[in-house]
């Protein structure tokens, strides 16, 4: 599978263009990396990809057709803040729930302890919420997975351990993933192909 | 020891602010309850004695008597549960008013501004005069006087709510429900529900005492309760007549007790929403 941005054109106000003609593909059996200074609208974009801004001229396809807008939406993101993406008056297993519920050996894998479930967002750290907005996002349904700087709160050596799981469940289930950071070298080990956000947004 | 803050120390000493503030709670809302109960237990034809009419208080009668040689005390316990129950009415009508009014105005833009432009329209009507014409449309008495008031009183609460589901609805978690595929419906009852729910509570406690002395006062200007429910709002309009003979103890009692419930509303709205608060919920 592919998804395609085609001349997409985004802008908050008048004043100030954000994304201008900027055209991107992932494949879904690559990893891409994309790389980018702050303020320079890599969220603003991750953002459109995932379908959470609308506003914007250009299109996204996946395999040639617009991606409708009702029910479980194929490309998901993760958030740089997972303790944002979680309603706090929930239990953690109902905030993973929402999502699908998935097998113990993939919690496992994720790192995810049970006692977690049964506690409340607030009560957790950013990487053990983080292992829940990722395992969230690996529905099965889901074809296309947008990490806006996921790892950022984490220190380098679990970075790495929760990146190659994550990896390998992508790999093994034909999802592709775009990763933005703004970090070279986290990038150069995890990606197969690294872009350059300045290079492709003509502004 | 004498480094302890105040409310660390004497009697209730081992308790936790938490436990403090649910004693406080079950105290207050214990006091009301027998209140309410004792009150709806007596018969509203008190007996008249017109040999110990116009009694000043006295260990027999504490609040004395009136001029028909009834006991205040009992007609005041009677005259405050009818309060009691209007403002339960009342405040439970208003909340639910403001709970739907809230979830309407996040449909969308339209339906926003319908929502902003009753809540302007409805504060902008002096209180006690919306309560009067709503009242005397519905025929007076208990009921005229319930809606009334509900009908008043739904403005600050639609507010606060108003503005709470809005900032809900702008979050994270909101926008990724909606992109794992569910329905607006079923984010306003999962997500957003149990979100403000402390706020309707709270929020309809702290009606009451609104609710309550409106009812009195409605009632004292003669538009409320009909004059054989003896509420405190009649005590009080009746007792005007008999002031001026210096029969201070008709009005000053009733007055006092209606403060007292009043004021015992309030502090378990207040501390309903010191528990509810979200930041302190841990404490």
């Amino acid at each position: 599978m592919e998804l395609k941005a085609n001349n997409i054109s985004f802008s908050y106000n008048k004043r100030r263009q954000i994304l201008k003609d900027f055209s991107l593909s992932v494949d879904s059996n690559r990893i891409i990396g994309l790389m980018g200074d702050s303020g320079s609208g890599k969220s603003t974009l991750c953002k459109i990809l995932a379908g959470y801004l609308t506003h914007y001229s250009g299109e996204v396809t996946l395999d040639g057709n617009k991606i409708p807008d009702r029910g479980f939406y194929p490309v998901q993101l993760i958030f740089q803040h997972p303790e944002k993406t979680m309603n706090p008056k929930w239990k953690m297993e109902k905030v993973l729930n929402e999502s699908w519920t998935p097998p113990k050996e993939l919690r496992d894998t994720f790192g995810l302890k049970d006692q977690w479930l049964t506690r409340w967002p607030n009560e957790l750290s950013g990487g053990e919420l983080q292992r829940f907005s990722i395992l969230r996002a690996i529905n099965p349904e889901t074809k296309f997975i947008i990490a806006d700087e996921i790892s950022t709160m984490l220190d380098a050596v679990t970075q790495v351990q929760i990146w190659e799981k994550l990896i390998n469940h992508a790999k093994a289930n034909n999802i592709g993933i775009l990763a933005v950071s703004h970090d070279p070298e986290l990038l150069e080990v995890i990606c197969d192909d690294i872009l350059f956000f300045d290079e492709i947004n003509n502004l | 020891m004498s480094d302890l803050p105040w409310y660390n120390r004497g009697l209730f000493s081992s308790l936790n602010l938490r436990q403090k503030t649910l004693l406080t709670i079950a105290l207050t809302g214990l006091l009301l309850l027998v209140i309410f109960i004792s009150g709806m237990m007596i018969n509203a034809n008190l007996p008249t004695d017109f040999s110990i009419k116009m009694q000043p208080p006295s260990f027999e009668h504490i609040f004395g008597t009136d001029w028909m040689g009834r006991d205040m005390f009992i007609r005041t316990i009677k005259g405050l549960s009818l309060s009691i129950m209007i403002g339960i009415g009342a405040s439970i009508i208003s909340s639910i008013i403001a709970t739907i009014l809230a979830f309407v105005a996040s449909i969308n833009k339209f339906c926003d501004s319908f929502v902003s432009w009753l809540i302007d329209l409805f504060a902008s009507i002096p209180h006690i005069l919306l309560i009067m014409m709503i009242s005397i449309a519905l025929g007076k008495g208990a009921f005229g006087v319930i809606m009334a008031v509900a009908f008043s009183h739904w403005v600050n609460l639609t507010r606060v709510l108003r503005a709470e589901v809005l900032q809900i609805n702008t979050s994270e978690y909101v926008a990724l429900s909606k992109r794992f595929g569910k329905s607006k419906l079923w984010i306003a009852k999962e997500h957003i529900l149990p979100l403000v729910l402390s706020q309707i509570f709270v929020g309809t406690l702290l009606v009451f005492p609104h609710a309550i002395m409106h009812e009195s006062s409605v009632t004292f200007l003669g538009f409320g309760l009909s004059p054989h429910e003896p509420a405190i709002g009649i005590i009080l309009s009746e007792s005007m007549t008999y002031l001026a003979m210096g029969a201070w103890w008709l009005a000053f009692f009733p007055g006092l007790a209606l403060l007292i419930v009043v004021l015992l509303f309030d502090i378990i709205g207040d501390n309903l929403k010191r528990l509810f608060d979200p930041s302190q919920a841990n404490n």
